[in-house]
């Protein structure tokens, strides 16, 4: 279910959240109804943590993170650090990275399996993220633009990418990623998709001034309208399958 | 680029999005939403007047451009286009891709315009969008229109051009000229009198620009004054009467002039006596016994206003008994002249007596013995004339020539058509009697014949075709010897006359 949602006034949710499949991290603002919105839908299932990274409030374009770990940029304090490793899951590595592009959020978008990456990433970086959040990386740009993790988002279930993209760069993004893909716009037409919204395998949340076809459209390529919030199973796809739509 | 690199590189086909308004398929775009859903959301012609009223002068069909201009326009032409845009306000906003008219009846007094508007929404992206724009004609008479419906022959300024000579030739020039310039085309009325023209104009300023007219053109001296016709208190607005006097120098073409001393000095000594050559708005003095010539600017003229010792009504014809060339053809002022000795005798005289004259003239490269010429005769003429008195041991010559005559063949032309023909001002004139008509007609057929032989007066002119002319017949025509100069077919300019065919053709198309 995709949910409508502000912060503080603003519709790019994706800048003050990070969900993923085990955990969701909040920013902390002015008033409790942006916690309150994913503590209704998220409570029960997976913990949802309030935090600030580096003293910014834009916590969603600072980390990348799946359900096996979390990575934090440099300018991330101790005490953040330590926050966050006490109140997420065990199971969840969380890791600091040095790395000159501190922006996590907008040079790695990843899910569970596989995680596109800013193409001028440093190569220990790149090793810490296949080491850390267990996926295979690759090296990609969208429609043009180097910053994969603001232009497009995927979940293990689809994915939605920046609308200028190409036929032929979504076929060979969509053999990578082993995810159908599809090329739409959020926030009324707004191309900076991860910023707009954020998603996990079975709920969605999105900036309240998305359309009604904006909303059918994601809630269709990330399957959420038949999904629940079940105990995570590990798909593991060893064998290539072409992209299926 | 890459591809001057020579690399591979994949084809890109754009995809489609659903617009995110309405949901259907479309090429993505710099808003991401669908041409109708952006027209909806946004209109660019929004604080543009879509409702105008223009000003039309029935009288003159001209529309008012405040605050005063009034612009000439035709329905449906290019400059009401132009007009009409350039009403509309706050225009400059968008960019303005085209326009054109839709059709009202012309009775209407409604003009519609469709104008096509881009301008840029959203994120950069561009729309187009097309509305109409509806002018409502109110019919209101132009301040002229008004002024000269209430009275017809209200004049502003009058310009008086005077000459103190007793022949018109060079008003018939001046005629000429302002006809082919277009001078008096703002003059109310054109009256003729007794030693001149007086023109009318309805403003100042078009006078002002007659008077500038005619001074670049002659020699000439003006002066202004004005006259109170009206006046509002309140306003302290004055309406005046504004008058120009200009005269022009006495001094025409073919006139032999004696100098006086202290201009002779000036020039460097020219013989004091001089024929004028050429006269624009400066004097042309030729010097015949020793070719020598210059110039004499307005100015320059005026600080000694002589006048002529002969003019060209006194000049007498001569028979050219033999000529002898002194000195080579030279080229002076553009004109060739050749000085000679000639001996000459007066028509008059020639097989009654033997009064025989040996003189020089500068004529020589066109004279040939049996050739009659017209000058000056000088041992006939009692000159009361003040600067002559001023030279004291002066040698004056018995005659002095200043052209070829073609009088012979001139008889046999004369009252002949030729075929070209001039047009005349419409001119208001004052009856004469019958000699003074004469006199003036034959100084008209003077001028004409002077137009034929000189081809850089008719510089200036326009001529135009003669339809009535038609061609003598080979048989009619004797050539003795000598060709008149004549006006070569080239130089003549078709009239222009519209037929009634044209102009209706014209008013259909729409």
């Amino acid at each position: 279910m995709a949910t409508r949602l502000q912060f503080e006034n603003s519709c790019e949710v994706g800048v003050f959240s990070k969900l993923t499949n085990a955990y969701c991290l909040v920013s902390i603002g002015g008033s409790e109804s942006f916690y309150s919105t994913f503590e209704a839908e998220l409570a029960d299932v997976i913990p949802v943590v309030k935090t600030s990274i580096g003293g910014t409030r834009i916590i969603g374009r600072l980390c990348a993170g799946n359900k096996n770990g979390l990575l934090l940029p440099h300018t991330t304090t101790d005490q953040e650090l330590q926050h966050l490793r006490n109140s997420l899951p065990d199971q969840v590595v969380v890791q600091r990275v040095e790395e000159r592009l501190s922006a996590l959020g907008n040079c790695i978008a990843c899910n569970d399996h596989v995680a596109l990456t800013h193409p001028e990433l440093d190569r220990e970086t790149e090793e810490m993220i296949a080491d850390v959040l267990g996926v295979e990386v690759f090296r990609q740009t969208i429609a043009g633009n180097i910053l994969v993790g603001s232009y497009c988002t995927f979940s293990n279930k689809g994915g939605l990418v920046h609308p200028h993209t190409s036929v032929e760069d979504l076929d060979e993004l969509s053999t990578l990623l082993q995810v159908p893909l599809v090329a739409g716009t959020v926030n009324r037409g707004s191309e900076v998709i991860a910023a707009g919204m954020t998603v996990n395998d079975w709920t969605a949340f999105c900036g309240s001034d998305t359309t009604a076809t904006e909303v059918s459209v994601i809630e269709s390529v990330f399957k959420l309208r038949e999904a629940q919030p079940s105990a995570i199973v590990d798909e593991m796809r060893k064998s290539l399958i072409d992209s299926y739509v | 680029m890459a591809e001057e690199a020579g690399m591979f590189l994949v084809q890109q086909t754009v995809g489609s999005v659903l617009c995110c308004k309405c949901g259907i398929s479309m090429t993505p775009n710099a808003a991401n939403m669908c041409v109708k859903c952006l027209r909806s959301e946004v209109d660019i012609t929004e604080g543009l007047q879509k409702h105008v009223t223009i000003l039309h002068c029935p009288e003159c069909e001209t529309y008012l451009q405040p605050p005063r201009t009034w612009i000439k326009a035709q329905l449906e032409s290019k400059d009401l286009l132009s007009f009409c845009i350039r009403r509309v306000k706050n225009l400059n906003k968008v960019k303005l891709v085209h326009a054109e008219f839709i059709w009202t009846e012309p009775h209407s007094k409604r003009i519609k315009v469709k104008l096509k508007v881009q301008k840029e929404v959203l994120n950069g992206a561009l729309l187009e969008q097309s509305f109409v724009v509806e002018y409502v004609q109110q019919e209101h008479m132009c301040e002229p229109c008004s002024r000269a419906q209430a009275n017809p022959d209200q004049w502003v300024a009058s310009v008086q051009l005077r000459q103190h000579v007793s022949h018109k030739r060079t008003f018939f020039f001046l005629e000429q000229l302002i006809l082919k310039h277009g001078a008096a085309a703002s003059a109310i009325r054109i009256k003729e009198t007794d030693k001149g023209i007086d023109f009318f104009f309805p403003s100042r300023s078009h006078g002002l620009k007659f008077v500038e007219f005619v001074g670049k053109v002659a020699p000439v001296k003006s002066r202004h004054d004005k006259q109170l016709v009206s006046h509002d208190q309140k306003s302290n607005n004055f309406n005046y009467r504004y008058t120009f006097s200009v005269e022009i120098c006495p001094v025409c073409r073919e006139d032999l002039i004696c100098l006086p001393p202290k201009v002779k000095s000036s020039l460097g000594n020219l013989g004091p006596l001089v024929i004028c050559t050429k006269v624009t708005n400066s004097i042309a003095l030729l010097d015949p016994f020793t070719l020598r010539h210059c110039f004499l600017d307005t100015d320059q003229y005026w600080r000694s206003s002589f006048k002529s010792l002969h003019t060209s009504r006194e000049l007498v014809e001569y028979i050219v008994l033999d000529v002898e060339v002194v000195s080579p053809e030279v080229t002076i002022g553009g004109s060739r002249y050749a000085l000679a000795d000639a001996q000459v005798a007066r028509l008059s005289d020639f097989g009654k007596n033997d009064t025989i004259f040996n003189i020089k003239t500068h004529l020589g490269h066109l004279l040939s013995p049996g050739d009659y010429a017209l000058g000056y005769d000088l041992y006939g003429a009692n000159s009361n004339d003040d600067e002559l008195e001023k030279y004291k041991g002066l040698v004056i010559p018995e005659a002095i020539l200043i052209k070829k005559s073609y009088e012979e063949k001139n008889q046999k032309k004369r009252g002949k058509p030729r075929p070209w023909k001039l047009k005349s001002l419409n001119m208001e004139i004052d009856d004469k009697g019958r000699a003074e008509q004469e006199k003036v007609d034959s100084e008209y057929e003077q001028f004409l014949e002077d137009l034929e032989e000189n081809p850089e007066m008719r510089f200036n002119v326009s001529l135009y075709r003669n339809e009535e002319y038609q061609q003598p017949s080979e048989m009619a025509s004797m050539t003795d010897g000598e060709d008149l100069p004549s006006v070569p077919l080239e130089e003549l300019l078709g009239d222009l006359e519209l037929s009634r065919a044209e102009v209706g053709d014209s008013s259909m198309r729409k």
